[in-house]
């Protein structure tokens, strides 16, 4: 893990239905990003009365060739930080920090997989994607989102890899419904023998059920509130089952995005189990 | 250039600025950022005796200036601790002040002795302010009798040769009063501030926005509020050094602090939006001390506090 900071202009900024994509020059957390890693950005300039950073999953980053040294983010207005954000312009200076977080975990070998995107959610999908499609792993991608407007990177995922299925949840676009609804026959068309998302918590959450009603793994990275992105400020933390078979509070923003689906504890988020390594040290105050 | 060396009761420290407790862990992650040796020192996150979850999520809200937590003092254990994070600050060559936080005085006596004789602790803060404990606004420094046994008990069981820092809470009447105590307690100084108790609601679900309901408020916000809690206790108790801190972003942030009577100051929250804030603030203090004539830090240390025509520099 070695992330650095630095001070990215801005190459372009593009709207992309819902969302705008950032290009920026940052050709030292394009050099060191692998797909599912996120960045963290300043907002507000200098004098900000927001002093938490905004985290963004990697679209892509481009270490050499055309654009050498650029990374690429996708941006929706959720509130006062993301609007300033949506503000900047060609030539505008941000303030990033990256590349953060642990990727997703690519297999050695070829191994079919799906990638289930939510909303912008797809974007880290895409240069996983090419990561697969580069070991030789059949990929079929799904793409999902409640409208048209909130589909993100539909296009480029048709252009790589050719199977593309989109569902939205009022018909605007694809079919209607939700991902999960046209995942099991993505799995079953390729034998998939993982299933890769990135999205809302609940969709996360019935990817890793499908996956599991199929007996292969799920991979899914996680947007959760953070502080800080680096590791010090224990925000951001899920009940995770470990490798000991005990459960904790574990970091997303370092030991995930990308977390097993059946290794988070999704019905428990937002409580404090019982069962926590430390839990029982909570009380008696 | 002025001399940036300054002292916490007997520790020596090479220059005065220090990460918070709670903001930076135990250094490992701001290392890949900048060498962890050249701080003051490294302050860690509160250890308790025992393994602790922390609070449910959500942990976090942002607000003006600011941001609530009630993170709950999520943490491995003392043994853990011991084992990991201290080996590594002492591999890493880092001077090391060891938070520690307990239920009641049993357990803090038991942190101090774990740690006593240990080579790689410089210092020990003693949080007795977490606002992020089961009993809310009854943590042991709200009440000078409870804050007084606890630093008594600490001071007895420590090591001799590490001072006892008391970190106090601004959420009192009066804080110079638990200052007072804890100093006939025998504390070697004081940590100051802690996170103020606050609150925010989420007005979209129309409930408590942080799963424990109250937090800690830090960052720029309290900053005014740190600033005068450090000149009462610099009047009231002028022999006893402060460790200041509460939202320091710049330099010109760490020179209110000194001023005011702090002989070293942690940045906290400033890490979150700025992983590197501590060693720019050194620097940008530094240059501050410079810019006003001062030859030493020392000499800037409750400078605020002169009286008219007791005029050391020309500013």
């Amino acid at each position: 893990m070695s992330a650095v900071q630095e001070s990215c202009e801005i190459f372009s900024v593009q709207q992309v239905g819902d969302y705008l994509q950032f290009t920026v020059v940052a050709p030292q957390i394009a050099k060191a990003a692998e797909p599912g890693h996120f960045v963290a950005v300043g907002v507000g300039g200098e004098n900000t009365a927001m002093p938490l950073r905004r985290a963004f999953a990697l679209y892509n980053a481009t270490p050499g060739g055309e654009f050498a040294g650029t990374i690429q983010f996708v941006v929706a207005e959720h509130g006062a930080g993301t609007r300033w954000l949506t503000q900047r312009r060609t030539g505008d200076v941000l303030d990033i920090v990256g590349p953060l977080g642990t990727p997703f975990p690519i297999p050695a070998g070829p191994s079919p997989a799906v990638l289930v995107g939510g909303g912008y959610g797809t974007a880290p999908l895409i240069p996983l994607a090419q990561a697969l499609l580069a070991n030789g792993s059949p990929v079929e991608i799904i793409v999902g989102a409640a409208t048209a407007d909130r589909l993100f990177g539909e296009i480029v995922a048709k252009r790589l890899v050719g199977a593309v299925t989109v569902t939205t949840d009022d018909g605007s676009a694809g079919q209607r419904g939700l991902v999960t609804d046209v995942l099991p026959a993505a799995i079953k068309r390729i034998n998939a023998e993982i299933v890769y998302g990135c999205g809302p918590m609940a969709m996360l959450r019935a990817v890793g059920d499908v996956a599991r009603e199929h007996a292969i793994r799920a991979q899914v990275a996680v947007e959760e509130a953070m502080a800080c992105g680096i590791g010090v400020c224990m925000t951001c933390v899920l009940p995770v089952r470990g490798d000991d078979g005990q459960s904790r509070f574990v970091r997303s923003c370092v030991e995930g995005p990308a977390f097993d689906a059946d290794r988070v504890r999704w019905a428990d988020v937002g409580t404090l189990p019982p069962d926590l390594v430390g839990a029982d040290s909570m009380g008696g105050h | 250039m002025a001399d940036m060396t300054t002292r916490l009761a007997t520790l020596e420290l090479p220059n005065p600025v220090l990460t918070a407790s709670g903001c930076s862990a135990a250094g490992r992650e701001l290392h890949q950022f900048f060498d962890v040796a050249t701080l003051g020192a490294v302050v860690t996150k509160s250890i308790m005796a025992k393994p602790r979850s922390g609070r449910p999520t959500p942990r976090m809200a942002e607000t003006p200036s600011g941001m609530l937590n009630s993170i709950g003092l999520q943490g491995p254990g003392i043994d853990s601790f011991i084992a990991n994070d201290l080996a590594w600050l002492a591999d890493h060559g880092a001077r090391t002040v060891v938070s520690i936080a307990g239920s009641h005085t049993d357990e803090y006596v038991e942190l101090a002795r774990r740690l006593s004789g240990h080579p790689a602790v410089s210092m020990i803060e003693v949080n007795i302010s977490c606002p992020n404990v089961e009993s809310r606004g009854q943590v042991f420094a709200c009440d000078a009798i409870a804050s007084s046994r606890v630093i008594g008990a600490v001071r007895r069981a420590a090591d001799p040769s590490q001072p006892v820092f008391a970190k106090l809470s601004p959420d009192v009447t009066d804080i110079t009063l638990i200052a007072r105590a804890c100093a006939d307690a025998g504390v070697d100084g004081f940590s100051l501030i802690n996170t103020l108790l606050g609150m925010v609601i989420d007005t979209d679900t129309m409930r408590p926005a942080l799963g424990g309901v109250t937090g800690g408020l830090s960052g720029p916000a309290i900053r005014p509020v740190a600033v005068r809690c450090v000149w009462q206790v610099r009047n009231a108790l002028p022999h006893l050094p402060i460790l200041g801190m509460g939202g320091i972003r710049t330099g010109l942030d760490a020179l209110q602090f000194v001023l005011a009577g702090a002989s070293a100051v942690s940045v906290g929250t400033a890490v979150f939006g700025d992983p590197s804030a501590p060693v720019r603030v050194l620097a940008e203090l530094e240059q501050a001390l410079d810019e006003r004539g001062f030859a030493s830090l020392t000499d800037a240390i409750g400078y605020a506090h002169r009286g008219a025509g007791q005029e050391l520099v020309n500013a």
